[in-house]
């Protein structure tokens, strides 16, 4: 799958794209310096006759990230960021576009990235976001002084191209902590409480199956919800995985430490995992049903589980991640560079991810900040979880989100590569397969991706 | 003189002129007033069709509008690809569990219907019903009825003494319960189609054969049967094109929509669909969709030599 983007003629719809984007990278990274100011560099680029002038903004999002009561009714925010925006902003009128899931938004923006028609401000997701870097000339660069420090490092190097452009504004991040069931720890003869429960998990991923091992010695159940779950984990930690940063070739075959990770997670899945799908029926039923004890739980994470597990009392987070930090899932606000009002759809953009605003959303709807300054923000720093047994929400998720390191590089064929892992994993799991034949599976997978 | 002449002239050319435009009339009308279809056709059904078969002898990237031709590259890769002969397994095989047991299903139930009911509306709307629920609504309420341990089916298997069944892991469960769905959505419907052709079968041969002494099932099987044939073949070949290109009912299967880890449960379409939006790779998803296009024509060329010999046989009349 080499994409000629030099080779051939481009399209009609490419080459207005490419127009409009030499006009945007000459006002904004062109000319760092002289045309910044507190309120950022795309202020300048405007007139102020435009800024009067009526407009009308389209912001595309999924899931809930916490701007507005439409996302989910019965929520209830108390903030209402869109309306906090258009009050600040008489002359801007937005309109607030969600989709329900990841999925459909993704499809959506490679429908329209190319030929036109997205949102002036689109969500974009960090499982995506590796395809989306290969378009990054087509979105606006969102450099500007005043935003450097305003994120997470690795949350600024997963959106900056190798131009050194960045092209999205990071909104919420992920970072793990692991969630468990103190009365199933209890029983097993382990430490229950959440400061136990993190001396005991305390380690690298060997001491985490021993601790699983003993659970399931005492028990006989599974420990973990699932084995993808474990996966994602792991495979996030190392760096490179599956693909050389330089050269973009996938290395996922001769890369020891992804091949050893597989082995011991094989080894370890077979008692200690559920062998459910995350995500599945089975999975979902599991949090209530004592079908497991333990998950990697990034905060967006507590209220799926809070959710579907409303009659179990005893959920408990512990301030601990196996081999140190990991994150799951988070996005970034993106402003398409063909769009007719990039310069105020980057206003948008750097009001919505400015760590006031990310503190209200997570008071909204749990969208963790990848803002450092909304840490101390009340709304987070004393933010605790009912659910989880008044878990101090607030100053678990800060400490876990330092101990997150930069994500290993993640090129184009990451998500083709980790889905032939993860089928090789999962086969395991429902004993289509032994390890080593599904292995071989996988690597014929591999070996045919490109 | 020369003004009548004259007249006559421009008479006579004028009948002409209106006899030709009555023949032409005649002639070509019927063409106009179809082309509208086909206009329609062959901007949304040929153009694509064609612009397909570009974009698969490229290496075409979507999104910058561009692409390398490559010629046959995507179809030798696809064609190599274990994963589309998987697809291909699973989707007759889906196919077959479908439609077979729902055509005996139908007719069945439309011989039912064709009786004397009490309230024989509501009867008849009522198979229509689950024709109405959205195939990816039914496919996500069956995918919970066949959840491997919380799903209700498994339960019930377990009452009885059966150990569950992992409709989510091995092959022919997965299809089972696939087919499953298609059968609740469309065996209704068909069952409505047959019992419209049932109905427009003459009393007097039913009655002929009563007095000649034939049974219930005697009169089925040698009046109803013959009688509905075409309807029938009717019903087959749009079960197979719809079939063949099932999509909605395997994606909701699960979570993913990946069909399966192992590709139990992946479709021709299914396997189109990711490669080209899940990889954006959408050389091979023409290719793809080439390739099952000719499986269509060829599976609907058998079918249309069966129908042939079909009708031959059937002596009391056909299409």
């Amino acid at each position: 799958m080499t994409f000629s983007r030099r080779k051939t003629a481009l399209g009609l719809s490419a080459g207005v794209a490419i127009l409009a984007l030499t006009v945007a990278g000459c006002s904004s990274s062109d000319d760092p310096e002289p045309s910044t100011s507190a309120t950022g560099g795309a202020m300048e680029s405007t007139s102020p006759d435009a800024n009067a002038e009526p407009v009308t903004l389209t912001l595309a999002t999924f899931n809930t990230p916490g701007y507005n009561s439409i996302e989910q009714p019965d929520a209830n925010y108390e903030y209402d960021l869109i309306q906090e925006y258009m009050d600040a902003n008489p002359n801007v009128t937005i309109t607030y576009d969600r989709k329900a899931e990841s999925g459909d938004a993704r499809t959506n923006f490679f429908a329209k990235l190319g030929p036109g028609g997205l949102a002036d401000v689109e969500m974009v997701e960090v499982d995506w976001m590796p395809e989306v870097m290969q378009y990054s000339d087509l979105l606006a660069d969102l450099t500007d002084p005043s935003l450097d420090g305003r994120w997470l490092d690795s949350k600024v190097a997963d959106a900056t191209d190798q131009d050194g452009r960045l092209i999205g504004a990071g909104t919420d991040v992920g970072p793990q902590a692991v969630c468990y069931r103190s009365s199933l720890f209890e029983e097993a003869g382990l430490a229950s409480d959440p400061d136990g429960v993190a001396d005991l998990l305390d380690g690298d991923w060997a001491n985490f199956f021993d601790v699983g091992q003993k659970y399931f010695d005492a028990t006989g159940k599974a420990f973990f919800d699932s084995t993808g779950g474990i996966w994602q984990g792991m495979i996030n930690q190392i760096d490179p995985a599956y693909e050389d940063a330089d050269s973009g070739d996938i290395i996922a075959l001769d890369n020891p430490e992804v091949k050893a990770a597989y082995d011991q997670l094989t080894v370890a899945s077979k008692d200690q995992s559920t062998h459910l799908g995350q995500w599945s029926e089975d999975w979902f039923a599991g949090m209530q049903n004592d079908a497991f004890a333990v998950m990697l739980c990034p905060p967006w994470m507590l209220g799926v589980i809070s959710g579907s597990a409303a009659d179990a009392t005893d959920w408990n987070i512990a301030n601990v991640y196996p081999n140190g930090g990991g994150n799951w899932g988070g996005s970034w606000l993106t402003v398409p560079a063909n769009g007719a009002n990039v310069d105020e759809a980057k206003k948008l953009a750097d009001w919505l991810t400015a760590p006031e605003q990310q503190a209200k959303a997570f008071a909204n709807a749990g969208t963790y900040p990848s803002q450092p300054a909304a840490y101390e923000d009340p709304l987070v720093a004393s933010a605790s979880n009912a659910f989880f047994n008044d878990a101090a929400t607030g100053t678990i998720f800060a400490d876990r989100a330092q101990a997150v390191l930069p994500s290993p590089y993640k090129g184009t064929y990451y998500f083709q590569v980790n889905t032939a892992i993860t089928d090789a994993l999962t086969r395991v799991d429902d004993g289509t397969d032994a390890p080593d034949a599904s292995w071989d599976k996988a690597v014929t997978d591999i070996n045919n991706i490109g | 003189m020369s003004t009548t002449d004259l007249d006559t002239k421009t008479e006579t050319s004028r009948d002409l002129w209106r006899q030709r435009l009555g023949r032409w009339d005649l002639k070509a009308s019927p063409y106009l007033y179809i082309a509208p279809f086909f206009i329609v056709f062959a901007l949304f059904g040929i153009f694509p069709i064609i612009y397909t078969a570009v974009i698969s002898m490229m290496d075409w990237d979507t999104i910058r509008n561009s692409g390398e031709f490559i010629g046959f590259g995507n179809f030798d890769f696809v064609l190599h690809d274990r994963k589309f002969w998987l697809a291909l397994r699973n989707t007759f095989s889906i196919f077959l569990l479908s439609s077979i047991p729902q055509l005996l299903m139908s007719t069945f139930i439309a011989a039912m219907l064709d009786h004397h009911l009490r309230a024989r509306t509501f009867w008849r709307m009522g198979v229509l019903v689950p024709y109405v629920v959205m195939p990816v609504a039914v496919g996500i309420i069956f995918s919970k009825l066949f959840a491997d341990e919380s799903g209700v089916f498994n339960q019930w298997l377990g009452m009885i003494g059966i150990d569950p069944i992992g409709w989510h892991k091995e092959v022919l469960p997965s299809h089972f319960a696939i087919a499953t769905m298609v059968n609740f959505r469309w065996t209704g419907y068909n069952a409505l189609i047959l019992l419209a052709a049932m109905q427009a079968i003459p009393r007097d041969l039913y009655e002929a054969a009563a007095i000649d002494g034939a049974g219930r099932l005697r009169r089925f099987i040698s009046v109803t049967i013959p009688q509905i044939r075409p309807t029938m073949i009717f019903v087959i070949i749009t079960a197979t094109i719809g079939g063949l290109q099932i999509f909605d009912e395997p994606r909701m299967f699960d979570n993913t929509g990946s069909g399966g880890a192992d590709q139990q449960w992946l479709t021709i379409t299914m396997y189109m669909y990711n490669t080209g939006w899940g990889q954006l790779n959408f050389g091979r998803a023409s290719a793809i969709a080439w390739l099952l296009f000719l499986i269509i024509v060829i599976f609907s060329l058998i079918n249309l030599w069966i129908t042939r010999r079909f009708i031959k046989t059937d002596k009391t009349g056909g299409i």
